[in-house]
């Protein structure tokens, strides 16, 4: 089985190799080091997000709320800025992650005290949270005139000739690849999700893991609420309107399955990756974005498929000569 | 009523683990009142129940999954709360479950160490020393299992392995066995004695819970015995026979006695031929006549369940034909069978065989809607008379109709179960491990009623793993051994040591 | 024998201990009925516009369409599984018929097309969740990104209209005084889902499923046909709605119904139907469509904005079900 989880991120991998090459074959500027990088940068917010998801999803849940989360984080710290322009980004990240965590509590608990299914929570919190943002801003927007110079150029700043928005993006695989794989919590998550039942006789609360994985993905929606609104220099109440879907859509491309206790970061970063590169390479490829949604849609049920047939139980092998055979 | 108060003259040591007056209750049901249990360290203790008496709520309360209401827990004398799994877990006591309670995603070395592995200076999972210990403490069960394999890739015998592995990772000094031998094959049961022996010799206490006297007397020491949640008495195993146990467990004298039967054997109704599955069975052939028992004998494991299942068209064969009533038949789905006239009372109640959270009359007439129904639309008198008439021929205990099948004992959600498929009036009932996990009194009524079925021309194929079951109610017996049929007997040479022999393949 | 009781006589046990009648009064329902009818009261207090015949009857609007798509959903939901791609259904069904009319078709070659269009969504998604048992979840939000990215594909940012003006009456007629075409559908729909969730043995096998599959196939019932039908009708009442909405706007963009399905999970939820499949009751989302209205419309009459108006139903359907729950704990 690890094998196969190895093959699983190894066949996305491959997909997406094979992807660039066939649009390297007409328009190579592509796959120039510097555009893959913008591409990268380009995904980064969607990287954040999935590896929240993914969390989540492992502990068999499903966080819908995090776009609206998200976004609420967004223009919450838009607002800030505007107020009070010399607000240090060290205080305004800080703002938007705990902000964005508190949120993620908030989906936690009621999953966890009242034991309401994720779904019918944070279908509710997601649409709160986007009618929370309404009676903040009274509908208004905040543009990028308003914005202090420091509030938009964080995301923007480059280190080691890279912007920060992507090195948070690296920085967040590889905390938790580790977490996932090598502390107490991750492999709770992997635990809760694999076999609740089990999992409560080894002592791990159900409960408690999954508030924490709604937690997590709060946080992370939160610091992305900010890395959008500043990057993107705007902040509205519609903004990453429907995100959710493409968030739950690199999960599932990335392998990790919906019935939970199966997945990886790798699989999450690789699914992001691949939408990704699908959204950056149709205007290049002279395809109207319009073919996006549609592309992505396919993507999702091929890769379920794909996943699905590969995890396949082949039934019991008893008699003798099978066992030889298989 | 036989009562034995706790003699200490067999051990002069003190027990590890005390639970002294022990109560606990759910809304409706008072599951443990006032129940005690002394584990001594290198002895095996035999709790000893039928089902419903209390012995998974105590394993529960032991390992921290439950809070009792009122008593006492004490380790070492000492009184102590275990607020949650891992506070029992520190205490040193431990548990393998029934069904293993693992990890199938998870590989072997995690499911041993989860919750308490090494780790690293950082406080980081240290994986290298993990899968170095679970091979140290696999190779010291006797266990060549790689500890880098996901569970799932395991067969049964091994996963009690790794339970088995875990519960001595965490340096144990109580380990509970609930029914550990319920999934294992003869040869997996003696490995898992020498286990128990192992352990014993270690100076662990063991609680084994099992419903085989046989392995009782082999494997205990001592034993408790619950009746309906309470205390009825302890003592040596040295000291008592089967048949107290048994007063003590049923609160009355109980033989197994099967009916007996003279049969009518009539026409023939079945027919298999070559019946094969890539993986599961193969060369599969008998007939079956009206009015007769047909047994199915062999190891946990030897396939029967699977071939039943592909009878009833649950799993697709790969070759063979059925013939009902001399007419060839293509079974595609369980629905298919059911119209044939072939219906299947599985092994798995709460799973496969009843809906347990639907009322009692909804599931006896669920595949009957056809006859209770007008058009299609549902007639609720015709279905409270058919499930009236059904349950009452199966002496069903339940407060209504209506109440929830999963309300009820495990004996009378099988009779729920068996009068569902009578309600269809089938010419074929397969009954795969019908008295498994019911109680003594309910067991009978079950073998009553299966001669009574077969008196009726009923033909009847039964899956047991039991041979006094087996014999005592078969007029025919078919072994299988790996997935085929290794013989077919009847008569005289219906005796213990032919179906041992044949199914163990000596 | 040394069993208690002989096998042959065995003792009578009663039909029902509790009336269906006590049963139904502590329902879902009966507590959803009185926030109704609270929520109603508080309108006409609050508005004197409220209670008038004509503003009721274009409240209905708000709701009508939606609830069509939750008759459906709820049985598929009680099957155990669910479908998120409803409102993308709208929109290709309304593109197809948008597209039809540009090739002169008239009103009955529409509303064939749109339900047609439908029928082969629903099936798309059931023959991936029963024939390949994917989970329908996963499915739907690939089928949902996939219609109505065709929607895009095809429309992009246009918009097509030029509607005959016989397909007006699907979403602007009215059959009877105030009561509305679309009016009139819900109710005899209602009735229909009703009928047949609560008096059928398929709706009976639907329950049996989502309360357990593998159990309900033991027991010879058809479980994927029935799962099958259910994605099927799912698809047909969405492409009845896109009729209905199509013929109300006029006009067909691609981003018709956007979001519409997380209103409908949430009506179909607030109705008391279980998430995890099971139970649940048409009644209950009638009751919940009836809620979801008079909340949209009441706060439309204060001049409160749509999208505040989310915020209540999010806490309503939050709401609903945490309260019982937090009764019970605090109880306890």
């Amino acid at each position: 089985m690890l094998r196969l989880l190895a093959s699983r991120e190894a066949l996305l991998l491959g997909a997406i190799a094979v992807l660039l090459a066939l649009i390297a074959t007409r328009f190579p500027a592509f796959v120039a080091p510097s555009n893959l990088a913008g591409v990268f940068n380009d995904t980064a917010p969607l990287i954040l997000l999935a590896i929240g998801q993914m969390i989540v999803i492992l502990t068999k849940c499903i966080d819908l709320s995090v776009a609206a989360n998200l976004a609420l984080t967004g223009m919450v710290v838009a607002m800030i800025n505007v107020a009070a322009p010399g607000v240090p980004v060290v205080v305004i990240l800080a703002v938007a992650i705990g902000l964005g965590t508190l949120l993620g509590m908030v989906n936690g608990i009621l999953v966890w005290k009242l034991d309401i299914p994720p779904i019918v929570v944070t279908l509710g919190t997601m649409t709160i949270f986007r009618g929370i943002i309404f009676l903040l801003s009274e509908g208004s927007w905040v543009n990028s005139h308003e914005m202090s110079p420091a509030f938009k150029a964080f995301p923007r700043a480059e280190i080691l000739g890279q912007p920060v928005l992507s090195w948070i993006a690296v920085l967040a695989v590889i905390l938790f690849a580790v977490v996932m794989t090598r502390t107490s919590l991750g492999r709770a998550f992997y635990a809760v999700g694999g076999n609740p039942h089990a999992a409560t006789y080894t002592g791990i609360d159900v409960g408690k893991t999954q508030f924490w994985a709604f937690t997590i993905s709060g946080a992370l929606a939160g610091l992305t609420g900010y890395l959008w609104v500043s990057r993107y220099a705007v902040a509205y109440v519609d903004i990453a309107s429907g995100f959710e879907l493409d968030v739950v859509a690199a999960c599932v491309i990335g392998g990790i399955s919906i019935a939970g206790g199966i997945g990886t970061v790798g699989g999450a970063l690789l699914g992001a990756i691949f939408l990704g590169v699908i959204k950056n390479a149709l205007p290049v490829v002279n395809i109207s974005p319009f073919w996006q949604l549609a592309i992505s849609g396919s993507a999702i049920i091929i890769a379920v498929a794909v996943n699905a047939r590969a995890s396949r139980s082949k039934g019991r092998i008893i008699l003798k000569t099978a066992e030889h055979a298989a | 009523m036989l009562m034995q108060t706790d003699t200490q003259k067999d051990t002069d040591l003190s027990p590890v683990l005390e639970l002294d007056g022990v109560t606990k209750t759910f809304p409706g049901v008072k599951a443990l009142d006032g129940v005690t249990l002394r584990l001594y360290p290198g002895q095996v203790t035999a709790l000893v129940g039928e089902n419903g008496a209390g012995k998974s709520t105590v394993v529960k309360i032991m390992t921290g999954i439950y809070q009792p209401d009122g008593g006492d827990i004490r380790v070492d004398g000492e009184a102590i709360r275990f607020p949650t799994a891992q506070d029992a877990a520190r205490a040193g006591i431990t548990a393998i479950h029934q069904e293993t309670v693992l990890f199938d995603e998870l590989s072997v070395a995690e499911n041993i160490f989860l919750g308490h592995a090494p780790r690293t200076r950082l406080g980081l999972i240290d994986w290298a020393t993990m899968n170095a210990k679970a091979t140290e403490i696999l190779r010291g069960i006797g266990a060549e299992i790689d500890p880098h394999h996901k569970l799932h890739d395991l067969g049964i015998a091994n996963k009690h392995l790794v339970a088995i592995a875990r519960a001595l990772s965490i340096d144990a000094r109580v380990v509970i066995m609930d029914e550990p031998t319920a999934a294992l094959s003869h040869k997996e049961i003696e490995e898992l004695y020498e286990l128990v022996e192992k352990l014993k010799a270690q100076g662990k206490a063991i609680l084994f819970i099992s419903h085989k006297f046989d392995e009782i007397f082999r494997i205990a020491d001592r034993y408790t015995v619950f009746r309906d949640g309470q205390f009825v008495g302890d003592g040596s195993i040295a000291e008592v026979e089967e048949s107290d146990l048994v007063k003590m467990m049923v609160g009355r004298d109980v033989a197994q006695i099967f009916p007996t039967r003279t049969s009518q054997i009539g026409d023939e109704v079945l027919q298999v031929v070559g019946y094969e599955h890539p993986t599961e069975f193969a060369d599969i052939g008998f007939t079956l006549r009206q009015g007769e028992i047909l047994g199915f004998y062999g190891l946990v494991g030897a396939g029967r369940s699977e071939f039943m299942q592909s009878l009833f068209g649950i799993t697709k064969p790969s070759k063979g034909v059925v013939k009902i009533d001399g007419q060839v038949r293509v079974i595609r789905s369980p629905a298919d069978a059911v119209e044939n006239g072939i219906v299947y009372v599985p092994e798995d109640r709460g799973k496969q065989g009843a809906i347990t959270a639907l009322p009692i009359f909804q599931n006896v007439t669920l595949p009957s809607l056809k006859r209770t129904s007008k058009n299609g639309f549902i007639r609720l008198a015709e279905e409270f008379a058919l499930a009236r008439e059904y349950t009452q021929r199966l002496d069903l205990r339940a407060a209504s109709l209506d109440t929830h099948v999963g309300n009820l004992s495990g004996g009378n959600q099988q009779k729920v179960v068996i009068a569902k498929w009578l309600a269809t009036q089938p010419k074929v009932i397969i009954l795969d491990e019908p008295t498994k996990g019911i109680d003594i009194g309910s067991k009978a009524a079950v073998h009553e009623f299966m001669a009574e079925l077969a008196a009726q021309g009923l033909a009847v194929i039964m899956v047991s793993s039991e041979i006094p079951e087996v014999l005592g109610m078969s007029d025919r017996v078919i072994v299988m051994r790996e997935g085929r049929m290794v013989t077919e007997v009847s008569g005289d040479d219906l005796t213990p040591e032919t179906l041992v022999r044949h199914a163990a393949g000596i | 024998m040394t069993t208690t009781t002989d096998a042959s006589t065995g003792r009578h046990i009663p039909d029902r201990l509790r009336s269906p009648l006590e049963a139904r009064l502590k329902s879902w329902e009966s507590l959803l009925l009185l926030v109704a009818i609270a929520i109603f009261i508080a309108n006409s207090l609050a508005s004197p516009y409220f209670l008038n015949a004509w503003n009721l009857s274009d409240a209905t609007f708000n709701f009508t369409e939606k609830a069509m798509i939750g008759f459906a959903m709820a049985l598929l939901i009680i099957s155990g599984e669910i479908d998120l791609s409803v409102a993308s259904i709208i929109a290709l069904a309304s593109t197809a018929m948008g597209a039809a009319v540009q090739f002169g078709v008239g009103t009955p070659g529409l509303v064939l097309i749109g339900l047609g269009t439908g029928l082969i969504c629903g099936a798309f998604n059931g023959v991936l969740v029963t024939r390949m048992g994917l989970p329908s979840i996963v499915v739907t939000i690939g089928s949902m990104s996939l219609f109505r990215g065709i929607s895009y594909i095809v429309l992009g940012d246009q918009a097509y209209g030029g509607y005959p003006s016989s397909f007006a009456f699907f979403g602007q007629g009215y059959v009877w005084w105030v009561i509305s075409f679309e009016f009139a559908l819900f109710a005899v729909l209602a009735v229909i889902y009703g009928v047949l969730l609560h008096k059928t043995n398929f709706g009976r096998a639907v329950y049996a499923i989502g309360n357990n599959a593998t159990g309900a196939m033991f027991s010879g019932i058809r479980v994927e046909r029935v799962k099958f039908t259910l994605f099927l009708l799912t698809g047909l009442m969405s492409g009845l709605a896109a009729i209905c909405l199509t013929s109300r706007l006029g006009s067909t963009r691609p981003s018709i119904g956007f979001g519409w399905e997380l209103e409908i999970v949430t009506m179909v939820v607030l109705g008391g139907v279980s998430i995890l499949g099971g139970s649940g009751t048409i009644p209950g989302v009638v009751i919940a469509a009836f809620v979801m209205g008079l909340v949209t419309f009441g706060l439309g009459l204060l001049n409160v904005p749509g999208i505040v108006m989310s915020i209540v139903i999010g806490a309503l359907l939050i709401g609903v079900i945490a309260l019982p729950r937090l009764w019970a704990k605090w109880r306890a």
